[in-house]
């Protein structure tokens, strides 16, 4: 079996020669720079807007256990039932019990990227449930078989071309090429379908200790509509979604919509407290809550990369990233993709394995400077190489490391080497040496200076 | 075996043992409160009755929303049957409230009253949803809804387009605002649904461009008395 490593040299290298395809995404986010500048332009101080959120999330984050406490007794005081799962597996035996328990068949859900880190989907249908996304990019991705290609995007690398060909073969509509008739397609098909299904599965993007409430942030309706019909309502969320105080959504649900979509707030931003109420006419007749760790503690015990659990889940850093840009969202692997993906993946499925998501950057710090919340992205990315090396360090690792430090020790033999390295340079080019002969196929070596740079000290020094 | 909710408890605690630094901030915050301390670096919404009006209407024409200015109620039935019949809309939903009865007795078009006897298929077939609202937020161009001002969960989002009848007192400059009057109004008794309503339904998932009346309504309506 291939590891995770291969596919994705494999798979970075076939898509960053793919010119046409960067150039569409290129386009793609063309618009999306635009209007974010334009909406960041309204704000009287972004940076210390920035400021104050992040102090927002730290402040919940960092009192994990009370806050979470706190959500917990008002949610059930609301009238929800919460469900708390260690794992993934645990996630998916709650959800399937609920689904069996209500007896239930048609299922609808709207945009839950937690739910792809459970393969919720997998599970349900497999157990026999109709599983329908309601989300249009979600519900293309669900079509094509095919992971969202970014968590915010999902389907924003495919073509309508592509879309219109799969709606004719799924749905067996006309063909089009209008997006406007393509989102109608969508419409009309799903409407029946939240109408009929028993359960609704949405995710949460805040949750309110203060009030015990949910909130949920989209542009669609879909969610409304998931939560709204259905005879249950189950959201699924990590345990570090939660926040202090209603109030810290004023400066919260702008920022997300501005950071990850360039608006001023995202169309629908919906607080759900608990099932329908007496005096209310519709709404569900129960209301769950997945609680979720699933290695977030893991990530929580690093006191130096806890603020990555301050994501709000925006994708800003994915749209400013070089490296997402140029190699795409399906080649990282991983359920989050860009830089917050490449942060945190090595703590919930293994640093060995995923290390190589850190050397996946250029270091350049857009992420850092785009983050809301200010998750120190590019520094964390040093951070997991550091540990890496140290966790479990390669053979390169190894040699590379302790040859270093013993020449670095030693002037006189510093001295000869880089002599020795002014000599062969030329030579080097043309080895195909291991690490270097990448690099060297598509750039040419420097000429060596005749100096070393400390003989070159010694004689300005004299001068 | 322990059960999960003190396993993850335990491991919280555990994590917690460490302390993260405090994020080096360039900003004092001028309060403990989000809201307030923020309120001088995020969008304006007016200091004015007056400014955060032109506010508004400025937000809602970039969202494409439709702002109907009426100076009372008697003028607003005008409009909203002018309405009805520049959109040649047939049947229409409503929220059984006594700031809307008065307002659909003259519609040109069946009109029904929807939290009086729920039914979702129904629902789905009405041309447009005609609600009140709790807030306006002025800065972002938000309207909040909740399931008891606006008939429930659905009628403000199932039906094609959307009417919203809302008096300029309603109109608050920021988000902090109407969530602190949000809580101020309902205690420890929520709604068990507060939507915050920005613009018509939109989806930009196909090439990043934008299309209006993705699930929700494709328009929106504000008549707005006062």
């Amino acid at each position: 079996m291939a590891d995770a490593k291969d596919i994705f040299l494999k798979d970075a290298t076939v898509n960053a020669a793919d010119g046409d395809q960067r150039a569409f995404i290129s386009k793609a986010l063309g618009g999306y720079y635009t209007n974010r500048d334009l909406q960041k332009a309204r704000y009287r101080d972004w940076e210390r807007a920035r400021d104050a959120a992040s102090m927002a999330k730290w402040s919940a984050v960092n009192d994990l256990a009370n806050v979470l406490e706190k959500f917990v007794t008002n949610f059930e005081r609301n009238g929800g039932v919460v469900h708390w799962a260690r794992d993934a597996a645990e996630a998916r035996t709650i959800i399937l019990k609920i689904a069996e328990d209500a007896k239930a068949k048609a299922i609808v859900k709207s945009k839950c990227m937690t739910s792809e880190e459970i393969h919720l989907n997998d599970a349900l249908e497999k157990a026999g449930y109709g599983v329908v996304e309601s989300d249009l990019g979600e519900f293309i991705q669900q079509l094509r078989g095919e992971a969202p290609y970014h968590f915010v995007f999902p389907c924003m690398h495919v073509k309508r071309e592509a879309i219109s060909e799969l709606f004719t073969k799924h749905l067996g509509t006309a063909p089009t090429d209008s997006p406007e008739e393509l989102t109608m397609i969508a419409r009309r098909h799903l409407r029946q379908l939240y109408i009929d299904a028993d359960i609704g599965i949405t995710g949460a993007n805040f949750l309110v200790a203060e009030t015990g409430q949910i909130s949920i942030t989209e542009n669609e309706g879909n969610a409304r509509l998931t939560a709204a019909l259905p005879r249950i309502h189950i959201a699924l969320s990590g345990i570090e979604k939660v926040v202090n105080h209603l109030d810290d959504l004023s400066v919260l649900l702008p920022m997300l919509a501005t950071a990850g979509a360039g608006q001023p707030m995202t169309c629908y931003n919906t607080l759900y407290a608990g099932p329908r109420k007496p005096g209310e006419c519709d709404g569900p007749e129960q209301f769950h809550i997945i609680l979720l760790d699933n290695a977030r503690t893991r990530l929580l015990a690093d006191p130096e990369q806890r603020d990555a659990l301050h994501c709000i889940r925006c994708g800003a850093c994915l749209n400013v990233c070089p490296i997402f840009k140029n190699i795409g969202g399906l080649a990282y692997g991983t359920t989050y993709q860009g830089p917050i993906g490449s942060v945190i993946t090595p703590h919930l499925r293994g640093l060995k394995q995923w290390n190589h998501l850190s050397g996946a950057s250029s270091l350049c710090g857009a992420c850092t400077d785009a983050c809301p919340v200010r998750i120190d992205l590019h520094h964390h990315l040093l951070h997991n190489r550091r540990n890496a090396a140290k966790e479990s360090p390669t053979l390169f690792d190894r040699v590379f490391h302790n040859g270093f430090n013993f020449v670095i020790k030693r002037p006189w033999l510093f001295a000869v080497g880089g002599r020795l390295f002014r000599a062969t340079l030329p030579l080097l080019q043309k080895l195909p040496l291991p690490y270097m002969s990448s690099w060297m196929k598509t750039r040419d070596l420097p000429k060596a200076p005749a100096k070393s740079f400390r003989d070159e000290w010694k004689t300005q020094e004299n001068v | 075996m322990s059960d999960a909710r003190s396993d993850i408890f335990a491991r919280i605690r555990e994590a917690l043992k460490v302390k993260a630094p405090r994020p080096h901030l360039k900003a004092e915050t001028s309060s403990p409160k989000t809201s307030v301390a923020a309120k001088p670096w995020l969008p304006d919404g007016g200091e004015s009755v007056e400014a955060s009006l032109q506010i508004l209407s400025e937000q809602l024409a970039k969202l494409k929303a439709v702002l109907i200015r009426v100076p009372d109620h008697v003028s607003a039935a005008r409009a909203l049957a002018d309405l009805v019949a520049q959109k040649s809309w047939k049947k229409v939903a409503y929220h059984g409230h006594p700031i809307i009865q008065p307002l659909v007795a003259s519609l040109p078009c069946e009109a029904w009253e929807a939290d009086k006897s729920f039914d979702k298929q129904r629902l789905e077939g009405c041309d447009a949803g005609l609600t009140t609202c709790e807030s306006i937020v002025a800065q972002l161009g938000s309207i909040l809804v909740s399931s008891q001002s606006s008939g429930g969960r659905a009628l403000s989002v199932l039906p094609h387009a959307h009417v919203v009848i809302a008096e300029v007192s309603q109109v608050v400059p920021d988000l902090g605002t109407s969530l602190a009057l949000a809580k101020a109004r309902h205690g420890d008794t929520m709604p068990s649904m507060l939507s915050y309503i920005t613009g018509p339904s939109r989806t930009g998932d196909i090439e990043r461009i934008l299309v209006l009346g993705a699930h929700g309504p494709k328009e929106l309506f504000l008549i707005l008395v006062g």
